[in-house]
């Protein structure tokens, strides 16, 4: 290991030149072969000495093509099944989505043993209830207050909880979100049409680890006799991100 | 320091569209979607390795592609740079021949399964030096130590900065380590309270606070 870091280290100078790095991808096990290697930053023997020679750039400019190129590619090779691939775009478009998390906040809201688990520890229960999987391995609850008000970015990339939300919106995916969540939350909220309530603090969590945050949005007025399948109808993605309120009954 | 994904505070990208609100506007990008995940299946890099590679992209493919061809220049650099496809099968737009790897490929009646499995990133590791309430500064300047240029976790906005430890997370695998094929390396894991003044300045709103998961190493008692 320590040989593989000092290899690291210096690979990384290599590569950087003092300038810099365009690609510093390091899998150390995997020097020393020609072509275009992780870690080495070498194309055939040489340090690769401009963006455009990134292997991307033999793909068709048009996108969709590109997408279309490459699934051709890795199917002929055995390493796709595109039936596969539509079974994933299903399971993202059809089964899993806000109304899982919906469903959650709902019962929290609604029973207080189990929103007592989902705030101290949740995974075994979500287990139980089929919301756990890829990028939802370590959930974090995180309540709204009339005090507090949360709001989930990550800036790094696009960090999400998918069992319980799905695939992310394309604005939660946007430089302009990752960038301005963070240092100016409260203008943010103003564009999502969220005002907050007198001396309610604003708190921000930057999703940079692999535990992934969902908000509790405040359980609203006038829904003390609704069942937990009408309250979730209240509960939107956008509140459970933060960027958004539950919805008043009856809106 | 830091490449061009690091997004945090940065000025000039304009107003947030709340009307963006598709998951997928098109129907390629649920299909770059899919292959990334499908590819992942094939064992040839950890999920660190492949952000490192989105991260990679040139600034100018960064800022210039959208959301989905950055999940696809990722992609093909990875698939390429592990010998799974070759620049030849790219140019051409076809493979060839059977790759030795088919038989991981992601079969549809493994999908569900597969996704609901998950990948948990927590390990046995007790050394946690922080309890809640202490006080930590984070290492200055935000980079990964072992790999000139490599990834890391840690924003440069937060470099320097002094906070709070508010949650244990338990030990996580490490991706400044594991991105680069140097180990998972778990190191304690904590969720920690700035003051948003102590982040941005006294722009910021007196009471805000934000809160960031950063792992031991980026951190050091106050």
């Amino acid at each position: 290991m320590r040989a593989f870091r000092l290899l690291a280290g210096y690979v990384g100078k290599f590569c950087a030149g003092g300038k810099d790095v365009s690609c510093a991808f390091v899998t150390a096990p995997q020097l020393p072969v020609t072509g275009w290697t992780w870690g080495t930053c070498l194309w055939q023997g040489r340090a690769m000495p401009h963006d455009h020679d990134h292997p991307h750039s033999h793909l068709p400019s048009d996108p969709a093509l590109r997408v279309k190129a490459l699934e051709t590619i890795l199917t002929d090779k055995g390493l796709v099944d595109p039936a596969a691939l539509d079974e994933i775009i299903d399971t993202y478009q059809n089964r899993i989505g806000p109304k899982n998390g919906a469903a959650v906040v709902a019962k929290m809201w609604s029973d207080p043993a189990f929103r007592e688990e989902m705030l101290t520890d949740p995974m075994p229960r979500l287990k139980e209830m089929g919301l756990y999987g890829r990028q939802g391995e370590h959930m974090v609850f995180v309540e709204n207050t009339p005090e507090m008000h949360n709001l989930v970015v990550c800036t790094l990339c696009s960090c999400y909880p998918w069992p319980l939300l799905g695939i992310p919106p394309g604005w939660y995916k946007s430089d302009a979100y990752r960038a301005r969540s963070v240092r100016e939350p409260r203008k943010v909220l103003a564009e999502f049409g969220v005002t907050l309530s007198e001396g309610q603090k604003v708190r921000v969590w930057d999703s940079t680890a692999e535990v992934r945050y969902l908000v509790v949005p405040m359980r609203p007025a006038g829904t003390e006799g609704l069942s937990q399948e009408a309250l979730a109808k209240l509960v939107t993605r956008d509140s459970m991100i933060g960027a958004g309120l539950a919805l008043e009954p009856g809106a | 320091m830091s490449r061009v994904h690091d997004m945090g505070g940065r000025f000039g990208t304009g107003a947030v569209d709340p009307d963006d609100n598709a998951t997928f506007a098109k129907t390629w990008h649920e299909r770059a979607l899919a292959l990334n995940l499908a590819c992942g299946a094939l064992g040839q890099w950890n999920i660190d390795a492949s952000r490192h590679a989105r991260e990679c992209l040139s600034t100018a493919d960064y800022a210039g592609f959208s959301y989905y061809e950055k999940w696809l220049g990722g992609l093909t650099d990875s698939l390429v740079a592990k010998g799974v496809l070759t620049l030849e099968e790219l140019d051409a737009g076809r493979g060839y021949g059977m790759s030795p790897l088919a038989d991981r490929a992601l079969k549809a009646e493994n999908v569900a399964a597969t996704l609901a499995a998950g990948s948990p990133y927590t390990r046995e590791v007790d050394a946690a030096e922080f309890a809640v309430g202490d006080r930590v500064r984070v290492r200055r300047p935000a980079r990964n130590v072992a790999v000139s240029g490599g990834h890391t976790r840690l924003p440069a906005y937060a470099a320097g900065a002094t906070g709070q430890v508010v949650l244990l997370h338990g030990a996580h695998v490490f991706p400044d380590s594991n991105a680069h094929g140097l180990g998972e390396a778990p190191e304690p894991l904590y969720a920690v309270q700035f003051t948003a003044q102590a982040l941005w300045g006294d722009e910021a709103e007196a009471d805000d606070e934000m809160v960031l998961d950063l792992w031991q190493s980026y951190l050091e008692q106050a």
